[in-house]
This record gives structure tokens, sequence and C-alpha cells, in this order.
């Protein structure tokens, strides 16, 4: 067993490359990672998830992850659950967009004001997601 | 008509070099050789998305890595890619020892140097793949 570190949530973005959507779960995931819970997240990279790397693999199968995906194909989430376990919550920008009423977001490499803000939107969810889980987690200690 | 050339970036969320791939991608396909190049998903073509890899099955592309474990790459041939070329975004940087990339969401001024290198290469090689299919 790797050695893994203690009380974190896991988070995965799609980082999807053809659409905005995908920016903004990456810019969300960044915020929540840098700004929102420091103390409380990893990300884990896609990328190296789906390359076969073994330590992403582990943390996902041990702790609870958030999967943030930019569209309903949910890349996040299906590799998550393909190659380590169900995440334990999925969030997708889209549906979000949708809620909220926002249409025009930008492009994939620049995000307007309204991709921006939904980027903030998307990274509340996570972090009241991760305050849940961790809650969770406590109460199941 | 000619099908454009797929690039497909590794997007590493936890390092600026990944950043910079990503970056170099869109400068690549949006801004050097928009007519050429088009970027593709990595997590799309690995998922299995049907249309994701029938754009690289059979064909040449381009994978553009922030890391020594060349993710993108590795995509590129799972997904059936003919002949991959890559671009080292981890090599570039020695190359050009005075640049320090920083950021991931935004790079810094160093970050965006290093992205437009890296589509430099991405660049050359596109025109290579062009040349070598003659319809230059």
């Amino acid at each position: 067993m790797p050695n893994l570190p203690k009380r974190k949530i896991g988070l995965i973005s799609c980082s999807g490359e053809e659409l905005p959507e995908g920016t903004v779960t990456r810019r969300a995931v960044r915020t929540v990672l840098e700004t929102l819970r420091p103390d409380d997240t990893v990300t884990l990279c896609l990328p190296l998830f789906l390359a076969g790397g073994e330590g992403e693999r582990a943390f996902a199968r041990h702790y609870p992850t958030i999967a943030v995906d930019g569209c309903p194909k949910r890349c996040a989430a299906l590799a998550t659950e393909k190659y380590s376990a169900k995440p334990a919550a999925s969030i997708v920008v889209s549906e979000i967009a949708k809620e909220k009423e926002c249409a025009a977001i930008g492009t994939a490499r620049r995000l307007n004001e309204a991709g921006l803000r939904l980027a903030e939107t998307v990274a509340e969810r996570i972090a009241a997601d991760t305050e849940k889980l961790l809650n969770m987690k406590s109460r199941g200690r | 008509m000619t099908r454009k050339i797929p690039v497909v970036p590794c997007s590493g969320i936890g390092k600026s070099l990944g950043a910079a791939a990503r970056e170099a991608a869109y400068i690549l396909a949006e801004d050097l050789r928009p007519a050429d190049a088009k970027v593709v998903a990595l997590a799309l073509l690995v998922l299995g998305d049907d249309e994701a890899r029938r754009e690289v099955a059979g064909r040449a592309a381009v994978a553009i890595d922030g890391c020594k474990l060349e993710c993108a790459a590795k995509g590129l041939t799972d997904a059936g890619a003919a002949e991959v070329r890559k671009v080292a975004v981890f090599d570039l940087v020695r190359r050009h020892r005075g640049l320090k990339p920083e950021g991931v969401c935004d790079l810094n001024a160093d970050g965006l140097k290093l992205a437009r290198a890296s589509a430099d290469e991405a660049a050359r090689i596109v025109d290579e793949i062009v040349a070598e299919d003659g319809r230059a």
C-alpha cells in the first residue's frame, strides 16, 4: 500500500481541451486546491490516471474523490470508476451552466467574464461537496 | 477536403509545464496552423470516444507533453495513431534556460513564452507531415 496522505479529498477534472467547459473544470479545481480548501484537497492528474499512474489510481481506490466534468460524456467520472472506484461526488459543468442560465462562456483557450464567474460557482460547489465528504468521513470514524 | 492533423496536449493539471503544453496546442491550432491542425481531447481519446478515435486512428499525430511520463504520446499510440511525433515541453524548458514558467490556470510571461516555443516546434512538425502527405 503506498504512503497516502490523510483526510484528503481527491479532485479529478476532465480538463477537456476541446470545450470551454473543460477549461472551467480546470480553473475551478485549481481554485479549490489553491484558495478554498488547500488543506483538504489534492488534484489527481487525469491524463496520468488514464495512462496508468499507480499513485493516482491507488489514491482514488482508497480515498473519496470528486469528479468534475465539462460535458455529459463525463470522462473524469467514468475513468475514475473504471480504474479505481466510483467517485463520491460528480459535478458536470454544463448542467450547472444550464441551472445558472449561463450561455456564452468564451473559448477553451480564454474564458470570458461569464466563464470565469461560472468557474467560481463550480469551485464553490466542489468546496461544498468537499465539506460534506469530510464530515461524512469524520462521522464514519 | 483534407483532414486536419490531430494534436493532443497532456493538459496535466499539477504543473506549469502541462499548462504550457495545453496553451501550445491552442497557439498551434488557432494562430499558427489553423488550416492544418486540430486539438483533440486526450481524455475522450483514451476513454474510447468514437469521434476522437476516428480523428486519430491510422494517422500521423502530434503529442505535446509536459512531463517525461508522456501521457499524450501514450494515449495517441493506444488510440491507434499510425505515427506519433512528439513535442517535449520538459526538454524545451531545458533548452530555454532563462525561462521560469509558473501558474497553471494563468501562465506567467515565461510560461507563455515556453508555450510559444513549443507551438513553434509543433508547427514545424505539422509542416513536415503536410509535406510528406503531399498536400502542401
